[in-house]
């Protein structure tokens, strides 16, 4: 059954196109503005006032700089590695957890819940975290970013709710062939849960590459910087002395500015190259999340 | 007493029971298991030297017991009001901005029919939620420059040139208005999947009934996502005094301290750049302990009121 539509609902919809696209402009420009910015003539952008629509002159110099940076190279290894192996874990050890929880009739399965809930909502802080990763020597190593942090507990519940939902007597049907427990969570379980664990495997590695805080933390040794860590230095110490050495001292302001906005095109043009093709999967993540304990 | 001992025989022979059954799960839980006592329960008995005087030469155990002295320490502390006030401030501004702008969001975008405009419209908003958050900190700082683009939009509309983030008067909204940009999009992604679970039925009906948008708002839409929207309410209230000390270390200044400065940032600079390990662990249970508070009073209060509670 089609109602016509009223007056007030055409200018509503009139009104809601309009809003919606100075949203879209909101959150597309400042990177556009980037993006422009890092092809720019050094000299140029600092006369240039006003909003930038195409690049003021056009220069890659600012590239090449950032391209010359070991410690830029260094960064993408250091995180890549991070990201590989962490992202393994990860996914190994938060299933491992979830199989578990989704099993059902457990004598200790409530008990065991509550302990990894509690952590949730309550925390021994900063402090008490940072020293614990120094007692177990886990600092100043790229371990100490991966092994403290495979367990989201967020993550966790999502899986398992999602685990919940395959069918009992597909598992029933396997014990009674003989299968252990691991043999059903990598031959049926895992098998059977594609999708959600590619929603894992974002969440986890949007997490580790965007991470900074503890590896600055955590790290004495520059050559194991992370690439946030890297790009805190260029991007908010004003540390870009390694990049601009050789330039004269009045073009060197200038060139600092660039080299800046194009340092952030190549830490950050990777990951939106690659997440609207993942786009459909965060939707299905966070549907599971949704559902109630 | 004879049910007590039938209970503990039934008890031994069941956990017997669950041994032979179910011995190789608990093998399965162990690691996980391990990881939450290694890296969660290990820092939270390591948090007893709030009431200790801790040195590393002497470890947690034999560091000497100081009552209540490093807590105290902080309430007579010329940054107690200040610190209290900023955070508060700060966690309250973002929840009544920041809270609802995802929901109206949503709910924009769930009357937008064109499904192009639509998915155009979702990829552009989740956009900034994969930019870091150093890089996002490094783009305000730049655009907040004197010469920076902030501020070429401000003389376009006839203002006047400052560096922003050197002002602690704007240090607040500048703050707030990022996160928005930053996750508006990412947070309303959970409200349309609310939304789409709304029975179109109800719609139909109240079409029927004679309701105009605004009236199906009211009466059909907000109903029909509101537990999603109590229980984000609360993990949001959870978290409350715990907030983005990450993005505050990244954008504050000494020249802006004054506003800026939180309970979670001053625990950084005390503990982690002064090592004065004790007192900043203080700090940082006082601030858990009413973090934690804050979420049972929620819960509780929802569960009274809305019957939708986190448990």
């Amino acid at each position: 059954m089609k109602i016509k539509k009223s007056k007030g609902e055409r200018i509503f919809n009139v009104v809601n196109y309009v809003i919606l696209t100075f949203v879209i402009i909101i959150c597309l420009y400042p990177v556009w503005y980037v993006a422009m910015a890092s092809f720019s003539d050094s000299n140029q952008l600092t006369q240039h006032t006003g909003l930038l629509v195409k690049p003021a002159g056009f220069s890659i110099e600012a590239y090449k700089k950032v391209f010359d940076n070991p410690m830029i190279g260094k960064g993408y290894l250091n995180t890549l590695f991070v990201l590989l192996v962490g992202v393994v874990l990860d996914l190994i050890m938060t299933s491992l957890g979830a199989y578990f929880l989704s099993r059902k009739h457990l004598m200790f399965k409530k008990t065991i819940m509550l302990i990894i809930i509690f952590t949730m909502f309550f925390s021994g802080g900063m402090i008490p975290f940072y020293l614990n990763l120094r007692d177990l020597h886990l600092t100043n190593s790229l371990w100490g970013l991966i092994i403290p942090f495979m367990i989201s507990t967020y993550n966790l519940i999502i899986l398992r709710t999602s685990f919940e939902a395959i069918p009992e007597s597909l598992i029933e049907a396997a014990q009674i062939d003989g299968a252990g427990h691991l043999t059903i969570l990598l031959k049926i379980v895992i098998p059977l849960s594609k999708a959600i664990l590619a929603v894992m495997v974002l969440y986890y590695g949007v997490s580790i590459w965007n991470s900074w805080f503890w590896a600055s933390a955590i790290m004495r040794n520059r050559e194991m910087y992370p690439l946030q860590v890297i790009l805190r230095e260029i991007l908010l110490s004003n540390d870009t002395s390694s990049m601009t050495a050789g330039a004269g001292a009045a073009d060197t302001e200038a060139i600092a500015a660039t080299i800046k906005y194009a340092t952030i095109m190549v830490a950050t043009v990777p990951i939106l190259c690659v997440y609207p093709f993942l786009q459909k999967y965060f939707t299905k993540g966070t549907m599971v999340g949704a559902v109630k304990e | 007493m004879k049910e007590k001992v039938v209970n503990r025989e039934s008890f031994r022979y069941r956990l017997k029971k669950e041994w032979t059954r179910n011995r190789s799960l608990y093998f399965i839980i162990l690691p996980v298991l391990a990881f939450y006592i290694a890296f969660h329960y290990k820092p939270m008995y390591g948090a007893i030297i709030a009431f200790k005087d801790y040195s590393p030469a002497m470890g947690i155990a034999d560091s000497p017991w100081v009552g209540f002295k490093n807590f105290t320490r902080f309430f007579n502390s010329v940054y107690f009001t200040r610190l209290i006030k900023n955070t508060i401030l700060l966690s309250v501004y973002n929840l009544l901005l920041g809270f609802p702008a995802p929901i109206i969001l949503a709910l924009l975008l769930n009357e937008v029919k064109n499904r192009k405009f639509k998915s155009f419209t979702q990829t552009a908003t989740y956009l900034p939620h994969f930019i870091s958050l150093v890089v996002v900190t490094g783009m305000l700082t730049d655009f907040s420059l004197s010469s920076g683009l902030f501020n070429d939009i401000i003389e376009l509309f006839g203002g006047t040139r400052s560096p922003l983030l050197q002002n602690p008067k704007l240090y607040r909204s500048i703050y707030v208005a990022s996160s928005i940009w930053q996750e508006v999009g990412w947070g309303s992604i959970i409200y349309l999947s609310a939304l789409a679970g709304v029975d179109q039925q109800l719609y139909e009906a109240a079409q029927i009934d004679g309701a105009g948008k605004w009236k199906q708002l009211i009466n059909v839409t907000l109903p029909g996502i509101a537990p999603t929207i109590i229980i984000m309410f609360i993990m949001k209230m959870g978290s409350l005094m715990n907030m983005g000390y990450e993005k505050t270390i990244l954008l504050y200044n000494p020249s802006t301290y004054e506003t800026a400065d939180i309970i979670s940032s001053y625990i950084y600079r005390i503990g982690l750049l002064e090592q004065d390990w004790s007192y900043s662990t203080a700090i940082g249970l006082f601030n858990s302990l009413i973090n934690f508070a804050l979420l049972i009073i929620t819960n509780k209060l929802s569960k009274r009121y809305s019957e939708t509670s986190l448990w």
